[in-house]
């Protein structure tokens, strides 16, 4: 036999040596590491078991203001939020039901008052460091600080109490309620808890609402959700590594998630986005309008295109019925005038030609709206709300009603005049980036053309839309949507109760302005603490019968909710509540031999 | 001669276009803010001659479309119905050149659509759209550049004649206006107008602003003309006879700055005409449902709009005539003035 042996220098061999001690080391560390872990009490999730490595490519529309789940109230922040943190109980999207997460199990006592959490053992931050009760409680605490303006204070305040924690021991803690609360073990989901070795010291200072910019050095913010930060390009991207504590596995007994980085491009126009999903650069899509998606279906090349439904956003028209007394602009108290009469509002709701909205704006993509609440979430949807079809003859009748007439003008087409003879002529605000509601509000304003009002649609800039609804309040009548985070009618609750910062109407209020609207106060605070769920359903269709009634908001269409993804996505699974894409993020892989994946 | 006749050939062309974009009206089918929810991007109607059993017609016709079942930018012509296109009917009112009130159309069909140059997003008919798009459009670059000749002519004859101090302050002044920003000023401006402005008051706003802040360029040249008329022979020896200023400018500088105006009228209106465009396109222009051609080239900013429908883009090329014969007036105006400069 001759001698294969190659040749060889010393160099080269004392590389082989320094690669063998290193291969030592590395197992030595692993078989370290995995004693250390060997309590771990991991989440094994159902599903088709994927391959690790790879990275995904997400566009957001936005970048996001801060990974501080305590202020954050942006989509984008939410978004990218959701795969860095994790909460004690989760709302599985697909089923839309409860499911353990951080919280291995739970326990109500029998008067509904009090729910006993065990957490799992061995829970670790992203940064290593163990989780346990005391990081739980100090994460209550900061939400129920009224110094922190948390968003998801108002959720923790029941029967007008703020709930109460007790710690047992390391692992189980007892949440207290003041009073039965209806959405149950429903209110952890979204609660991320808070590492309190990074987050205390800061606290304390009364820092933390300005903490946690997307500068924050990867190795001082840390979370429990499938991915942890890694890098930060401003104006360009964040990049998100594999969270390698993450607290969950796939049925194989493999650590989730799948990906080793998660990598979110800020593309600031929805066009954009397509091109970038169509050149290969992203990998999933979502937020799709229904035109760019059947311009996407039509040419699907590598990819796949997906319906979901009716998802839970709803748009609609609203009028400007703050009361801003003496500061009011004189033009405004007048058109003030019509607004605040019901007649009027349920006139335009009739002439309102909803069915053309779905047609022409969702291509019919989309589902006509009478109600807040979408058919996407059939167990709350009240089925006894009517669907009155598109009537002008009543439109008209109701105008004529509340003292409207119409003049010929000498053009020969009918102006319809108040009862001092004043035009009836005002502006609707739409946001300029989202062509859908421009092309609503331009439709709403043929509609109205045909009672003789005189509409003009004013595309502006999202946030100063947003500042002259919340603000300033100086418009006349505005069309925006809203999106439920969940299916339940507690995460509207903001949008319906007068004290609402989101009450668009007219937000905030000290005391209810209308008696419907102390009604609805009424009702929404009931569902509440009510723990039978029939109960819940009948309050709740009662507030969407008031709704219907009183129309302060004109509610229009729900589109669909369209997304896309790469074939080499494995576990692509949209659902229609938020994220559409990326709730199974911890899931999601890259098919083998995915030519990306070294990308 | 020639020259003669070629310039009459552009203007012939020029005020047979611009005559189709007054009579809009007339010419188009249907009002232009009119909707129709059923035929959202309908593509062009097909006309023809030739029916499915075979047989010639003289007139022609076409099939009224259908939307394609669960799809709703897609469409089917059903060939079961011919609808005959007809000359000189009765339709929506509009007002002949803005004034006389009216009801006939060049052409239309009995209870069905026809779309020439199909429909957009609301069903609205474009050829309608871009025919009243038109009016906005070239009314105000005409207006614009009438403003700009006349401020620059004023500007730059006081300049040119007078010199002096007056030149100075004038000529840096003009250099200040051509160093603006003019598109940022705009937008700065429009943040400063109250929110909801009628289409007239925007129509307005843009013709103005953009016709007052194109006076330096103008301006200059005519400067140039007159500094140069001034000191020619004739016009010294008018003045030593004692012509007051006032003659010397009627009589002897601004015939000579005539055709330097026309030249610039020519190419300042297609200018003007683009700026509405850009304007428009961009959102500062007349609001919605108001047609203007940039209004009309707006919707091409929508992905799915470049990507799906191709006679979206047909307003974009209705303006290559009309540049082109803009241009070529000028051309042949220039060619003329030098021509007649010679020879006179």
């Amino acid at each position: 036999m001759t001698n294969l042996r190659p040749r060889s220098c010393g160099c080269s061999k004392l590389l082989g040596l320094l690669f063998v001690l290193a291969v030592i080391v590395a197992s030595v560390a692993v078989a370290l590491a995995q004693q250390t872990h060997s309590n771990e009490e991991l989440l094994a999730l159902s599903g088709e078991a994927g391959s690790s490595g790879g990275r995904m490519v997400v566009s957001l529309r936005a970048e996001p203001k801060t990974l501080n789940p305590v202020v954050a109230t942006d989509a984008p922040s939410q978004e990218v939020i959701g795969t860095m943190q994790a909460d004690l109980v989760h709302i599985n999207r697909a089923t839309h039901l409860t499911e353990p997460a951080l919280a291995k199990s739970w326990k109500v006592s029998s008067d509904g008052l009090d729910y006993t959490l065990t957490l799992r053992q061995g829970l670790r931050f992203s940064d290593g460091e163990p989780l346990d009760a005391e990081d739980v409680l100090f994460t209550l605490r900061v939400y129920l600080d009224e110094g922190v303006h948390a968003p998801q204070r108002d959720l923790l305040i029941v029967g007008g109490k703020p709930i109460t924690v007790t710690k047992i021991n390391a692992q189980t803690l007892v949440f207290h309620f003041a009073k039965p609360y209806g959405v149950g073990e429903r209110v952890f989901d979204g609660l991320a808890i808070l590492p309190r070795h990074l987050l205390e010291k800061t606290y304390q200072e009364g820092k933390l609402g300005q903490i946690g910019s997307l500068s924050t050095p990867a190795n001082q913010w840390a979370g429990l959700g499938p991915f942890r930060l890694k890098e930060y390009v401003a104006g360009q991207r964040l990049i998100l590594e594999r969270n390698p504590y993450y607290w969950k596995t796939d049925t194989q007994g493999h650590r989730l998630p799948y990906l080793n980085e998660l990598v979110f491009l800020f593309v600031p126009s929805a066009d954009a986005q397509v091109l970038r999903f169509q050149s290969g650069e992203t990998d999933v899509i979502s937020r799709l309008g229904a035109e760019n998606f059947s311009v996407l279906a039509r040419q699907q090349r590598g990819y796949t295109m997906a319906d979901a439904g009716p998802g839970l956003e709803y748009n609609f028209l609203f009028f400007n019925l703050n009361d801003l007394g003496d500061k009011t602009a004189p033009e405004t108290a007048r058109k003030q005038k019509w607004f605040r009469d019901v007649q009027f509002r349920q006139a335009v709701s009739a002439a309102v030609d909803r069915e053309a909205i779905v047609r022409l704006v969702y291509q019919g993509r989309g589902a006509a709206l009478w109600g807040p609440v979408t058919p996407g979430n059939r167990r709350w949807i009240d089925a006894a709300i009517p669907h009155p079809a598109r009537s002008l003859d009543k439109a008209r009748q109701l105008l004529r009603d509340a003292g409207f007439r119409w003049t010929n003008e000498a053009q020969g087409e009918p102006a319809l005049v108040d009862a001092e003879g004043k035009p009836v002529e005002f502006s609707i605000l739409t946001s300029s980036s989202n062509a859908d509601r421009t092309k609503m509000a331009t439709l709403i304003q043929d509609d109205l053309k045909q009672l003789g009002m005189r509409v003009q649609v004013v595309p502006l800039e999202f946030r100063s839309l947003i500042d002259r609804v919340t603000q300033s309040k100086e418009y006349d009548a505005c069309v925006l949507g809203l999106v439920s985070f969940d299916a339940d009618p507690n995460s509207d609750i903001n949008v319906w109760l007068s004290s609402g910062g989101t009450h668009l109407w007219n937000p905030s209020q000290e005391h209810p302005a209308t008696p419907w609207e102390a009604e609805m106060d009424r009702l929404m605070v009931a569902q509440l603490t009510a723990t039978n769920s029939e109960q819940r359903k009948k309050l709740y269709d009662r507030v969407q019968e008031i709704l219907a009634e009183n129309q302060p908001m004109i509610f229009l269409a729900s589109p669909d909710i369209l997304v896309g993804a790469k074939n080499t996505i494995g576990n692509f699974h949209p659902a229609v509540l938020e994220p559409y894409v990326l709730w199974n993020v911890d899931q999601l892989y890259l098919r083998s031999g995915a030519e990306n994946a070294g990308r | 001669m020639i020259r003669r006749r070629k310039l009459a050939k552009w203007l012939a062309v020029l005020v047979a276009l611009h005559g189709v974009i007054a009579c809009a009206g007339f010419v188009a089918p249907y009002d232009p803010v009119a909707q129709d929810r059923q035929h959202p991007y309908a593509p062009p109607s097909k006309l023809h001659f030739l029916d499915k059993q075979g047989r010639v017609h003289i007139r022609p016709f076409l099939y009224p479309l259908r939307m394609r079942e669960g799809l709703f930018n897609q469409y089917e012509e059903e060939t079961a119905r011919t609808i005959l296109l007809k000359f000189f009917v009765d339709g929506s009112r509009y007002k002949l050149l803005g004034l006389v009130p009216c009801r006939l159309h060049l052409f239309g069909v009995d209870d069905a659509r026809v779309y020439l140059l199909g429909s957009d997003g609301y069903g609205r008919d474009q050829l309608a759209r871009i025919l009243y798009g038109g009016q906005v459009s070239l009314l105000a670059g005409w207006l614009g550049a009438g403003i700009t000749l006349f401020l620059g002519f004023g500007i730059g004859a006081i300049a040119g004649y007078y010199g002096g101090w007056r030149d100075e302050i004038l000529m840096r002044f003009a250099e200040l206006f051509l160093a603006l920003p003019w598109l940022y000023l705009l937008f700065g401006l429009r943040a400063f107008l109250p929110l909801s402005v009628s289409p007239l008051e925007s129509f307005l706003l843009i013709v103005v602003v953009s016709g007052t802040l194109g006076w330096a360029r103008p301006a200059r040249l005519v400067r140039s003309v007159v500094l140069s008329a001034k000191e020619r022979d004739f016009v010294r020896a008018a003045r030593g006879f004692g012509a007051s200023d006032q003659y010397l400018l009627r009589r002897h500088i601004f015939p000579e700055t005539s055709s330097l105006l026309m030249t610039q009228a020519t190419i300042l209106v297609p200018q003007y005409v683009l700026a509405e465009m850009t304007l428009s396109f961009l959102g500062l222009g007349v609001p919605e449902p108001v047609a203007s051609w940039g209004n009309l080239l707006g919707n091409l900013q929508q992905y799915s709009v470049l990507m799906s429908y191709w006679w979206m883009y047909l307003p974009a090329l209705v303006i290559v005539p009309f540049f082109l014969c803009y241009l070529g007036l000028a051309s042949a105006l220039q060619e003329w003035a030098n021509f007649s400069k010679i020879e006179g």
